[in-house]
């Protein structure tokens, strides 16, 4: 249990997606200048995330892992097809699922579900699942706390932008560039939870 | 060379650029660019995927139904990252496993599916070509220049030989530190894009509000 919430506390903040290992950049960078839209967002990641790790980790241990289909047979070269193939099929099937059981939410995320399929942050959690050979337990957790990590760091982005629109910024500089800065200044932040030991 | 060609390959170099002004694929950008040897190693896969997924996407263009063309672009993809990644695990395995998770992540690297979508979609095969090597070139481009300044003044060497002697080796130059963590990379990129745009003004983006606007509230 102790070891579960550790691994939460880590990637949340040590290990943040968006921050110390710049995924999911594209769309952090797109969908950043409204703090509703970011939490709009953040919350589809989450909840996908949350979804598409432990189902690859299904995948990885039911299929995939050497000898475990057929004797012998080891399909792990296999894995980025099939893992994208799990993840743009769940994005297609919750968002049915969403507009039949949940319309609300459905109109509150819009745009963004079809959108997650290409974030690498998602992707990018299940290879380092993959990478550091997570349990099915971990793996939920750890689904879990990283799209969490991802939403925390937008929505402060999206706070600062909203900030950053009425303040006096350099002509060249003005746009990405200060969105690089800031986000910069806000991982430089981050990284001060690196010493922290679990 | 006529105008044609060399206007796809160079083009995306500094005046099209895909990282800073395009913001596609930034992600890998920022994290592999601590060291000069792995970018230079993600550069060229990156370059490769995108020379041959848009000419096979092209090849097949006039084949591919309009509704599931994503999803064929994102097979086809997925398998060159498939065979590039398979490649670097059997001749380069130290420095692929130091990209770890990000050759994978070249599925999701928004150029590769960008032109895709927006060139190789409309355009025949060779061009298509050349221009995806254009836009990886572009892409390695920022990618070398932000690793060179990263690892000399991070390390105070280059693809691992010493161009600086360090403090500890008996010589005058004290490593930043800082400079191998994340929040260097995002600074030196926002930097790049400040002069590439001091350059070319017209890809300033407006502002939305003006802040040195004169106001007419009477004789001040």
């Amino acid at each position: 249990m102790e070891a579960l919430l550790s691994l939460f506390i880590k990637s949340v903040f040590i290990e943040n997606m968006a921050l110390t290992f710049f995924l999911g950049m594209c769309t952090f960078i797109a969908i950043s200048k409204k703090i509703e839209t970011a939490v709009g967002l953040g919350i589809a990641v989450v909840i996908v995330q949350a979804i598409t790790v432990p189902a690859n980790n299904l995948i990885l241990n039911v299929f995939l892992k050497d000898s475990v289909l057929l004797q012998g047979v080891d399909l792990r070269f296999l894995g980025l097809i099939s893992y994208i193939a799990i993840i743009a099929a769940i994005v297609q099937v919750l968002e049915m699922v969403l507009d039949k059981y949940v319309p609300a939410l459905y109109q509150a995320l819009g745009v963004f579900l079809p959108l997650i399929t290409v974030n690498c942050a998602i992707l990018g959690g299940t290879l380092f699942m993959v990478e550091r050979d997570y349990t099915f337990v971990e793996s939920v957790v750890y689904g879990f706390g990283s799209g969490f990590s991802w939403m925390l760091a937008i929505v402060v982005l999206a706070g600062v932008r909203e900030r950053l629109k009425y303040s006096d910024v350099p002509v060249g500089l003005q746009g990405l560039g200060i969105i690089f800065i800031t986000v910069g200044l806000m991982s430089l932040g981050f990284m001060s939870f690196s010493g922290i030991q679990l | 060379m006529n105008s044609a060609v060399r206007n796809v390959i160079a083009s995306p170099l500094v005046a099209n650029n895909p990282i800073t002004l395009q913001i596609l694929g930034i992600c890998s950008a920022l994290a592999v660019t601590s060291s000069l040897k792995t970018a230079l190693l993600m550069a060229a896969a990156l370059t490769t995927v995108t020379a041959f997924s848009n000419a096979s996407i092209s090849a097949i263009r006039h084949h591919i139904p309009g509704s599931i063309r994503i999803i064929v672009q994102m097979t086809i993809i997925a398998s060159l990252v498939i065979v590039v990644d398979q490649l670097m695990k059997a001749y380069a395995f130290d420095t692929a496993k130091q990209l770890s998770v990000f050759v994978g992540l070249i599925i999701t690297n928004c150029i590769v599916m960008g032109r895709a979508e927006a060139y190789a979609m409309q355009n025949p095969v060779g061009m298509s070509f050349l221009d995806g090597i254009g836009n990886g070139l572009g892409y390695s481009l920022i990618l070398i220049v932000v690793a060179v300044i990263r690892e000399l003044s991070g390390s105070g060497s280059l693809l691992g030989y010493e161009i600086l002697t360090l403090t500890k080796n008996g010589g005058w130059y004290v490593p930043n530190g800082l400079m191998l963590l994340p929040p260097s990379a995002f600074f030196i990129i926002g930097m790049l894009i400040w002069i590439i745009r001091t350059k070319y003004p017209e890809q300033r983006e407006v502002h939305d509000f003006k802040i040195h606007e004169k106001h007419g509230l009477g004789n001040r």
